[in-house]
């Protein structure tokens, strides 16, 4: 293989890749733009140092493509170990912004190593996926994934930023790509629906569906002249209605007031517009008054009021949806819903069960962040303070996510090339 | 299922979630772009100065002065000099206390007024102090200014809306200035201009952060207007020296055009009385003197019998109507009886025989009782008779208002036959029954602008312009609303009248009123009036009245003067009509002893009589 790996790059993602990173930092400059501002690349201004880390990481990712292939294979585990070594360093050395030990200060930025954690993991994950002794179907492989995901996220709680360890819930995708049982997303999907119906409805009446559904299920695969059992039906709905009630009690019981309300303001059950709903509200104002084609670029009210918080980190979608309007978000989930297709698309053509897994973990990964961030900004999933890939400010989160997708462009350029 | 499709799969729901999402919100729910300006622009209204007002010669009257609220943003204070700053602006550390906790309760981040309208020489001490109060700042505020002292009543005040007006208007918002009374209420909108508008982008604090849309919806303020009055001030200012100590009033209007010269009611105000700080203590004070009624203007809103002078109307309306030609002889025997018992005073000696002109000049009653029956009695019933004496005096701008520029004023009463036939039944009465009205007295009732208006009406020969205090606006004449309304006697009638009225002051009852070098013409009365006190209907003091005219020919003002409780025509109304005369066609006085008269006389002693609880006497 002698061909320049420019010749066999992924140029759709790389381009798509740099279309958002470039487009998130003309909204950081929006947010967080002050009237009568001049200097452009002030380091001490948010764009300043977006567009550093955005240097950087095209710095950094142009090393990585000339990177031999196989050093991410034989050095994933000692990475994934330092990465853990990182973290549990934080709760010594960590720097504590805005409540939690998040935090490593080097030379003036603050470097997040939750966020490079999920390098290490994705990369950590898919060598041990990669392992001919994996077998998703047995306990003991089952055990060994579970431990490589639960201990960065275990960590990641205490510091505490619940909202960064959710996201490794992301490798779920992998795993079920890579042959874990697929009842498993069937139980995860029915615990979601029920948790959701049981916010909503009254308890007997959530009884009487969970029970109506599996009678029909049940009569139905009898005239089919199946011979269902009955035993593994009573089973079902009785941990399902179990589930229903212990879900009612740590709602009520175990959670506190504010994550209760989290859930109530988004299922419409409280309406609150000045404490916990006052985020989401201004932001579903910004976007809303954003109209079909946007107020256009420094021009929105909301976002030159700084009515939403967080409008240049976690509700940056605000500022897109008021100053670009519907056509600018549509094309933003566009350009994403792209970028983890074609990512997955890529992924298929591997023959490489470690590089196809990693490719997978990196789709998997922006897919999450990207469904939460964009979900809560429109009203539609609960508060939870993670960035959207790539547009949020934040060096870290820019720098890692930039990272991972020139590892991945490494790899799928290198496809051919076995090792 | 194929596990490759389930991660696509996820995320085109997704997109497609959150897509429509994006539509409903910004596309097909239309409720957030309002939302969105509510929180996030602000509107801050620009002023435009508040019109000037001059007299007829471009003498200033009404002008602007900077006046200055002490404001506090409550979050930026700092520990400061409690007792210091109290002292300067004359108030208690527990009243500066309590404001600071109301504008603390209203917005930390916000200002909210601490000291409304400080006076310049206290802003003047503040203004170098005031650095070493962090928090606090001074904003320019505009208040009237005024640079006469008369005029009161027609100039009018301005003061903050209220609710009632922010209902009726929707230009207007909380904390505004709006006129009140007089020239600054009927001329509001001349005066005040357009207020612009300036729209800002606040943040979410409600703190500007700059201009919204680089100001391009701002709305252009439009400025404000002078008024230029059709006043004198040096005669309004005459006049309403000559009152002191008195109570009455004067209008004077220049006959060919209608111009109002000068209103004088007396007691009145300094209008410097109704600006700044202390404007609402002392409106309270004026307001509550119930006895010299201050805010009361006896020119438009007093309503009086009118007297003798009545009599010239009379006169006009039979030569008219052709019932009485001014060689018509009338005898009279110190009086006659008009019915059978019912006698008639005069102070004519028995024997007179007056023709129209000495019955003008010697205010005979007897001969305006036959003149006023020949008018009645002309048509076949009553009624048909004293409608049409109606008619004639409507035609004089009597029994109506006349649609001067002030927003007050009365009617006045002319009575026709259906009061009468209410009061007498419909064959119940005759011209006897009524015979009070031929001199004036009786049911009718005028008030000194419409007295003033009928002089000036005589004046010209049959015709009046409306009477009217606004001469020009910035400049501009608004001459299209004056035209001359003719009466219904015509022209040629008028020269008896006038020539009798001449003869008053020549040789008849007025003759303190002549002037050396002008040729005055006029009309005395001494007119009867009674009040309610303790239930009782008691008679006062009769009130002397005046109407006059000069010069003769080409007249260039005409007047009506009374003077509450001054007993005849002759003792107050006449020298006072006469002296402003002088002032106003001379510029000089020269009879200082009748002007010292007018100006040392005093009424005072007889206004307490009815409140000083013990018997007394009238007409003395």
């Amino acid at each position: 293989m002698n061909n320049s790996i420019f010749l066999r790059l992924d140029w759709l993602s790389l381009l798509l890749y740099l279309s958002l990173a470039v487009f998130g930092i003309v909204n950081i400059y929006s947010a967080t733009y002050v009237e009568g501002q001049t200097d452009l690349f002030n380091l001490q201004t948010p764009v300043g140092k977006q567009s550093l880390f955005f240097v950087l990481g095209l710095i950094g990712g142009g090393l990585i493509l000339f990177l031999n292939i196989k050093i991410f294979d034989h050095l994933s585990t000692p990475f994934y170990f330092l990465m853990i070594l990182l973290l549990v360093s934080l709760f010594f050395f960590g720097k504590t912004i805005s409540g939690a030990r998040s935090w490593f200060s080097v030379g003036g930025f603050g470097l997040q190593p939750s966020e490079f954690a999920k390098i290490g993991t994705a990369l950590f994950l898919a060598k041990i996926l990669s392992n001919f002794q994996t077998n998703l179907k047995t306990p003991k492989s089952l055990l060994q994934v579970s431990g490589i995901l639960l201990t960065p996220m275990f960590l990641i709680v205490l510091q505490p930023d619940p909202g960064s360890a959710l996201v490794y819930l992301a490798f779920f995708f992998v795993l079920l790509r890579e042959g874990l049982n697929l009842g498993f997303l069937f139980v995860l999907l029915a615990a979601v629906g029920l948790f959701l119906g049981t916010l909503l409805l009254e308890i007997p009446v959530m009884v009487s569906i969970v029970v109506l559904l599996l009678v029909m299920v049940f009569l139905l695969l009898k005239k089919r002249r199946y011979k269902p059992k009955i035993l593994p039906f009573v089973g079902i709905g009785t941990l399902a209605v179990a589930f229903v009630f212990s879900v009612n009690f740590i709602f009520n019981r175990v959670f506190e007031q504010r994550h209760r309300d989290r859930f109530n303001i988004i299922l419409g059950k409280t309406v609150d517009t000045q404490g916990i709903g006052y985020n989401i509200n201004q932001s579903k104002i910004a976007i809303g008054a954003g109209g079909f084609g946007g107020k256009g670029f420094l021009n929105g009210t909301q976002t030159k009021g700084n009515f939403v918080p967080a409008q240049h980190t976690d509700y940056i979608f605000s500022t897109i949806g008021e100053e670009w309007g519907f056509v600018g978000g549509v094309i933003v989930i566009l350009l994403f819903a792209a970028l983890i297709i074609r990512i997955v698309y890529q992924a298929e053509k591997q023959t490489n069960t470690f590089r196809r897994a990693y490719a997978y973990g990196v789709a998997s990964v922006i897919f999450f962040h990207f469904f939460i961030n964009t979900g809560m900004a429109l009203g539609m999933v609960p508060t939870i303070g993670i960035p959207l890939p790539f547009i949020s400010y934040g060096g870290s989160s820019l720098l890692a996510f930039s990272l991972m997708i020139f590892i991945y462009l490494n790899m799928d350029a290198n496809r051919l090339n076995e090792w | 299922m194929n596990r490759k499709l389930l991660l696509p799969g996820f995320t085109v729901f997704v997109a497609l979630l959150f897509a429509f999402r994006l539509g409903y919100l910004q596309i097909s729910s239309n409720n957030y772009q309002s939302l969105s300006e509510n929180n996030a622009v602000i509107e801050r209204p620009v002023y435009p100065e508040r019109g000037y007002i001059y007299d007829r010669n471009g003498t200033l009257l009404v002008a602007n002065q900077p006046a200055f609220d002490l404001m506090a943003i409550p979050e930026q204070l700092k520990a400061f000099d409690t007792l210091a700053l109290t002292q300067m602006l004359r108030i208690t550390p527990e009243f500066l206390t309590k404001k600071l906790n109301d504008s603390r309760r209203y917005s930390v981040k916000l200002p909210s007024v601490v000291v409304a309208q400080i006076d310049p020489k206290t802003h003047g001490i503040l203004q170098e102090k005031i650095w070493k109060y962090p928090g606090f700042y001074l904003q320019d505020k505009s208040q009237r200014a005024y640079h006469t002292q008369a005029a009161a009543n027609i100039l009018g005040y301005v003061s903050e809306v209220n609710t009632s007006d922010l209902k009726k208007d929707a230009y207007y918002q909380m904390g505004e200035l709006i006129g009140r009374q007089g020239i600054e209420k009927y001329y509001e909108k001349y005066l005040r201009g357009t207020k612009g508008k300036v729209y800002y982008q606040k943040d979410k604090f409600n703190r500007i952060i700059g201009d919204y849309q680089d100001g391009q919806n701002n709305l252009e303020v439009t400025q404000a207007n002078d008024i230029y009055l059709t006043l004198d001030i040096d005669l309004q200012a005459y006049g309403e020296q000559l009152f002191q100590n008195k109570r009455g009033g004067v209008v004077a209007i220049e006959p060919a055009t209608g111009e109002v010269l000068a209103l004088v009611t007396a007691p009145s105000f300094d209008p410097q009385l109704l600006v700044g700080r202390s404007r609402s203590e002392n409106f309270r004070v004026l307001r509550n003197d119930t006895v010299a009624k201050p805010l009361f203007d006896r020119g438009l809103q007093a309503q009086y019998a009118p007297g003798s002078p009545f009599k010239t109307l009379n006169a006009l309306i039979a030569l008219q109507e052709n019932t009485l030609s001014p060689e018509t002889l009338f005898p009279c025997d110190g009086g006659h009886y008009y019915a059978k018992g019912a006698f008639m005073e005069c102070h004519c000696s028995v024997g007179t025989r007056n023709n129209l002109l000495s019955a003008i000049y010697n205010s005979c009653n007897t001969y305006f009782s036959y003149t006023y029956r020949r008018i009645i009695e002309a048509y076949p019933t009553p009624q048909e008779g004293i409608n049409q004496w109606k008619k004639h005096l409507n035609s004089f701008g009597l029994g109506n208002y006349l649609g001067y520029d002030l927003p007050i004023g009365q009617p006045g009463y002319i009575p026709d036959a259906s009061l009468y036939d209410r009061v007498y039944g419909e064959r119940g009465w005759k011209a006897p029954t009524i015979i009070s009205n031929a001199i004036g007295q009786g049911e009718i009732l005028t008030t000194p602008m419409q007295m003033a208006n009928f002089t000036a009406a005589i004046a010209n020969r049959g015709f009046y312009v409306k009477p009217h205090f606004m001469k020009s606006i910035s400049g501009e004449p608004q001459l299209s609303e004056y035209e001359k309304k003719w009466t219904t006697v015509d022209s040629i009638h008028f020269e008896t009248v006038i020539e009798g009225m001449h003869k008053v002051v020549e040789q008849g009852t007025a003759r303190v009123a002549r002037i050396k070098d002008i040729e005055v013409c006029g009309k005395t009365g001494t007119v009867e009036n009674f009040i309610l006190l303790d239930g009782q209907k008691t008679q006062l003091t009769d009130h002397s009245m005046f109407i006059a005219f000069a010069p003769k020919d080409n007249p260039k003002i005409a007047l009506a003067v009374f003077v509450e409780n001054g007993y005849w025509g002759a003792r107050w109304a006449a020298p006072i009509a006469s002296l402003m005369i002088e002032k106003y066609l001379n510029k000089t006085v020269k009879r200082s002893w009748l002007e010292q008269r007018m100006l040392n006389g005093s009424l005072e002693a007889e206004y307490q009589k009815p409140y000083s609880g013990v018997p007394f006497k009238i007409n003395e």
